[in-house]
């Protein structure tokens, strides 16, 4: 079988302005799974969310290649749909056109009914029924996330990318979510690279976690696989040897092999 | 009713007694100076301090004599009618300028400095060079509107614009909209309300530079009607248009701004 999702010596330079360039990542090797669950774990400015949008296409990588399903990225397209971390909805737009914006556009062949019924299906996934016809400023911060993820799962993306989804969030909302996003996943079944500084979430949501170190020249220093069962269920995963251990590794890379000092 | 109501009626009255006194103390002055009294019959009809039985141009104000003598309702259509004439055009012309400076740094720079050196040209700065141009009151007057008036709404569009966050882009990008369906589907309902508020300004602006460029084109016209009392030394006239003026930009002020509420989405209820 040939590879889903890999990364190929990717680097990626910023340009300084009468100085050397700012080398964020580098030498990074990676090769994702079909429907696996990946999530980019690391100290802030390491270079995850660079990386991220090297995968969406949002920012081109200044060398190597990322190939999905044995094509070359090139720019953003749907098939990589983004979930931002400060939601992006459009505030104008009610959570049924939110959603209905992005269905109409990845899937302009549908019909009325179909394209209602299938947004329908999507504000529903996140249980977002009762607040469909309400604009973004009138829904908390946890419902909006919902919403973002419901627009990005509407359009059958073939890779979820999430950038710190529940950053923003307290941590009983970020709770809820990191539950929404397991349920949905075990119903729909697709690939995603999420981003996070959580060790809980990382542990909780992912079949591997990657570890990177710290910038500049940032790269990939561990790889952890997460060998527990799904569903999962983050009360009885606290008594859990396999659970510890995880937490552990990752705990011990970030605080002992790779601790930063200035934050 | 509560407190803060009877302030919003009470204060203004205070101030207005007070204005009425001044004037008065003025008209006790300025020889031939239209008095308060005398002047609410010029408008509204009455007899006069010195027994003269009136019509008031407000209480007949749709009277048409022949083609120089129109009561005021007349006057003010006809400056009303170029100033959407204008303003319209600005509209029209303004906000593809506005949206086209705003996505293009290279329109900017390329524009920027003659938006910034004719804004503040005065309209009766342009109106010799429109009348010479034009050789036609209406026109002229027309052009002057447009020409003064499309500033706020090129700068206000561009500005809005500028405000698009890139968080609304990158989906842009990600769902690949074309160039268009970004104008359509992002770029505008980001602009609207910095174009209306362009729009706003604009009008007003619209409205100030009528009265200036009737009272030079003459002819029928609000501003004309102005001046044309002061030639004929009808003091009471002038004071009457002022008002009329006054009124009537406060109206045109109030409307345009419920109009720009409608379409600002950040003012609006639920949709
Ligand atoms: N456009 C840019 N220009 C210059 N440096 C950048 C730019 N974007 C990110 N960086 C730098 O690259 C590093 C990685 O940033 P980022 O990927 O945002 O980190 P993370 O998401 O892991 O917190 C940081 O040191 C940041 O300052
Ligand atoms: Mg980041």
């Amino acid at each position: 079988m040939s590879k889903f999702l890999s990364l190929e010596g990717i680097e990626k330079r910023f340009p300084i302005p009468g100085k050397e360039d700012y080398v964020a990542v580098t030498d990074v090797n990676l090769e994702i799974k079909e429907n696996e669950i990946i999530s980019i774990i690391g100290h802030s400015g390491c270079g995850k969310s660079t990386l991220l949008n090297m995968i969406s296409g949002l920012d081109a990588q200044t060398s190597g290649a990322i190939i999905l399903e044995n094509r070359h990225i090139q720019g953003p397209g749907p098939e990589r749909a983004v979930v931002f971390q400060n939601h992006s909805l459009l505030p104008w737009l009610s959570v049924y056109q939110n959603i209905e914006m992005a269905v109409k556009k990845v899937m302009p062949q549908l019909g009325a009914h179909e394209l209602r019924q299938r947004v329908e299906q999507y504000v529903s996934m996140v249980n977002l029924d009762h607040a469909k016809d309400k604009l973004p400023g009138e829904i908390s911060g946890g419902m909006k996330q919902r919403v973002g993820i419901a627009r990005a799962l509407s359009i059958t993306p073939k890779v979820l990318l999430m950038d710190e989804p529940f950053g923003a969030l307290d941590s009983l909302t970020r709770a809820n979510l990191q539950e929404h996003l397991m349920r949905i996943q075990q119903k729909v079944q697709n690939t995603v690279v999420i981003i996070t500084h959580d060790i809980d979430e990382a542990v909780l949501l992912s079949d591997r976690v990657i570890m990177m170190t710290n910038g500049p020249q940032a790269t990939i220093g561990e790889i952890l696989e997460v060998n527990l069962p799904r569903p999962r269920n983050r009360v009885e995963l606290q008594q859990n040897p396999e659970y510890i251990r995880c937490r552990e590794a990752i705990l011990s890379f970030l605080y002992e092999k790779f601790a930063k000092d200035d934050e | 009713m509560n407190r803060e109501l009877v302030k919003k009626i009470f204060l203004p009255l205070v101030v207005l007694v007070f204005v009425l006194q001044v004037w008065s103390g003025i008209a006790s002055i300025v020889n031939e100076f239209p008095t308060p009294s005398d002047t609410y019959v010029a408008a509204f009809g009455g007899v006069t301090s010195e027994g003269d039985e009136l019509t008031g141009v407000l209480s007949d104000p749709f009277y048409e004599n022949n083609q120089d003598d129109k009561g005021i309702f007349w006057q003010v259509l006809e400056s009303l009618k170029r100033v959407f004439a204008g303003f319209v055009l600005a509209i029209i012309v303004g906000v593809p300028l506005g949206l086209f400076v705003g996505m293009s740094k290279n329109a900017q720079y390329a524009l920027n400095p003659f938006i910034q050196i004719f804004k503040p040209v005065s309209p009766l700065a342009w109106l010799p060079l429109l009348l010479f141009i034009f050789q036609d009151i209406n026109m002229t007057a027309i052009a002057t509107i447009f020409i003064t008036s499309i500033w706020p709404i090129i700068i206000n569009t561009a500005l809005g614009v500028k405000s698009v966050s890139e968080d609304y882009m990158n989906v842009a990008k990600v769902l690949r909209f074309t160039p268009m369906e970004k104008v359509i589907q992002i770029i505008l309902p980001v602009s609207v309300p910095f174009i209306f508020t362009g729009m706003r300004l604009s009008l007003g602006i619209a409205w100030l530079v009528i009265v200036a460029a009737e009272m030079l084109t003459g002819g029928i016209g609000i501003g004309f009607w102005i001046w044309d009392a002061y030639n004929n030394l009808n003091y009471y006239h002038i004071i009457i248009g002022i008002i009329v003026v006054g009124l009537i930009g406060y109206l045109l002020d109030l409307m345009m701004g419920k109009i720009a509420d409608y379409f600002d989405y950040t003012k609006r209820g639920r949709a």
